[in-house]
């Protein structure tokens, strides 16, 4: 496969389960080396059966938060685990600390937390604080595996939209791991499509929406708003146009086409 | 990187020693390790490596495979028939030179005993190859049935050993995942001095203990929830069954034995 994520793109990487995400993304900071071909990133270059590589700097360049980031807590302070990251890749202690206050702030904890053991926290809490001890190691990239798996509802949202936010402020490259087109659909400049370990369909969202066929072929589907835009254009026989398929201008080209109805 | 460690060694077919009864399977084992002793001379150990080779045949495990699980003690092997050959005065001296004398009952000492050894792993092996690890659980918990009598808790100890076995995945898979976490934290599982990578397990063993605290306490709920009261009066899903090959392969075993006592000297 063959993919290019341009610098400060939020990418979403969907497939069905088995279908190669995780193990793309695994490649992206050297857990898994390539067995032919190569990674680029930024300046380090990974290849098929290249030398030995000091990979810290590629590391931490790129934080991955993996899928129920909560189970690889393991300090006695949040604020140590926060800075486990950091202390690692040579920050100073004092701006270690100076970092786990900045970051707790981020993901939306009271200071408090910092002193608390990671272990007498809430679910949704551990979550917060893994994810923190990722951001303290200021990447670049941040590659993102499923992060609102097992959260409730409005937990989803908000963590979904602090990641939005970073991904804008900070000029972050994302790369998103989903299954849900909804959050694809919601927060992605790209859609990558992946099936069988190879590269599907990749584009705008608007784009892969058009490609409905293609990707019921993968096991998915366009997210509810197209969904719902398809039939509408069925039955009505409008011509009302897929790229609004936020919930927002969905209901905005939905009254426009009303409008027109009733005139 | 993990997922290359396999523990228990089972090796799937369909041959009359896999379709055997896992009780007469460990029966048979244990019978044989005290068997092999009583060999001391060729006939005898000739009579036993038959008998060996048979049971491996009929097993059709690939010897590949059976060579790759001996290859660790083959130096153990190797090591005791050197021992014997150098230290074992008996006989005719076939060899010397200056304080090095090496005689005939050494040679035929050190060559019985690493057949001894090697023949004794060949056969235990050979039951874990053919016998899933449920199995010889379910078969040792029946022959250990009588001991309950001593108030001795043989269904527990069975039902720990089949938690633990089907665990050993869950847990090989948990710490690989974990180890990437920390690793993609910066940590360095595998360079530094030892002091350094002893503490570097640290961030691996602390989420390994939480999540396996938490796993048992989720696993005894679940079981209690659905009912679960130890092993009285418990059917299985799986019931063992005694075939005629079962008394067939134990029957040959005692006329290795007899033969045994017959022929050695």
């Amino acid at each position: 496969m063959n993919l290019d994520i341009p610098d400060e793109t939020f990418l979403a990487l969907i497939g069905h389960t088995g279908s190669g995400k995780s193990t793309l993304i695994q490649h992206l900071n050297g857990l898994l080396k390539p067995s032919a071909g190569s990674i680029k990133m930024g300046e380090t270059l990974l290849e098929a059966g290249g030398k030995k590589q000091d990979l810290k700097p590629l590391r931490k360049k790129a934080g991955i938060v993996f899928q129920y980031p909560e189970h690889q807590l393991f300090e006695e302070t949040v604020e140590k685990d926060i800075m486990f990251g950091p202390r690692n890749f040579g920050m100073a202690e004092e701006e270690a600390k100076n970092t786990a206050s900045r970051v707790i702030e981020m993901v939306g904890l009271p200071q408090t937390v910092l002193s608390k053991s990671p272990f007498d926290l809430s679910g949704g809490q551990m979550r917060r604080v893994a994810i923190a001890g990722v951001l303290a190691m200021n990447p670049e990239v941040l590659i993102l595996d499923e992060p609102t798996a097992g959260l409730d509802p409005a937990g989803r949202v908000e963590i979904m939209d602090l990641f939005y936010d970073l991904h804008q402020k900070n000029k972050l490259t994302t790369v998103l791991v989903t299954h849900s087109m909804e959050d694809a659909s919601k927060y992605a400049d790209e859609i990558a499509v992946m099936h069988k370990g190879e590269l599907y369909l990749h584009g705008k969202p608007s784009e892969i929406f058009n490609e409905r066929k293609a990707l019921q072929e993968a096991g998915l589907d366009v997210p509810e708003t197209v969904q719902f835009l398809l039939k509408w254009n069925e039955k009505s026989g409008q011509n009302l146009s897929l790229s609004d398929f936020t919930i927002e201008e969905l209901a905005k080209s939905l009254g426009q086409a009303l409008k027109k109805r009733g005139s | 990187m993990l997922q290359n460690v396999i523990i228990g060694q089972y090796y799937p077919a369909s041959s009359p020693l896999h379709r055997m009864d896992s009780r007469s399977k460990l029966i048979a084992a244990f019978f044989y390790l005290f068997i092999v002793f009583l060999a001391n001379n060729w006939i005898t150990y000739g009579l036993l490596i038959a008998f060996t080779a048979v049971t491996i045949s009929a097993s059709k495990v690939p010897l590949r495979f059976l060579y790759k699980g001996l290859k660790p003690i083959l130096i153990l092997v190797v090591f005791t028939m050197l021992l014997h050959i150098f230290l074992t005065k008996e006989g005719d001296v076939l060899y010397k030179a200056g304080w090095l004398e090496i005689y005939e009952g050494g040679v035929i000492q050190g060559i019985f005993i690493a057949m001894r050894l090697l023949l004794l792993v060949l056969m235990t092996s050979l039951l874990t190859l053919t016998t899933t690890p449920i199995d010889i659980t379910d078969g040792l918990e029946h022959l250990l049935g009588p001991l309950k009598k001593w108030k001795l808790p043989v269904h527990e100890f069975a039902l720990m050993m089949s938690i633990s076995l089907r665990f050993i995945p869950t847990l090989l898979q948990e710490t690989e995942k974990i180890m990437k976490a920390q690793m993609a934290r910066g940590a360095d599982f595998t360079s530094g001095p030892i002091k350094e990578r002893a503490k570097a397990f640290v961030p691996l063993l602390v989420p390994l203990f939480v999540s396996s605290f938490k796993r048992a306490e989720e696993l005894a709920l679940a079981m209690e929830a659905r009912g679960y009261r130890g092993g009285e009066g418990r059917t299985r899903l799986r019931a063992l069954e005694w075939h005629n090959r079962d008394t067939f392969a134990l029957v040959l075993l005692i006329l290795l034995t007899i033969s045994l006592f017959l022929l050695r000297s």
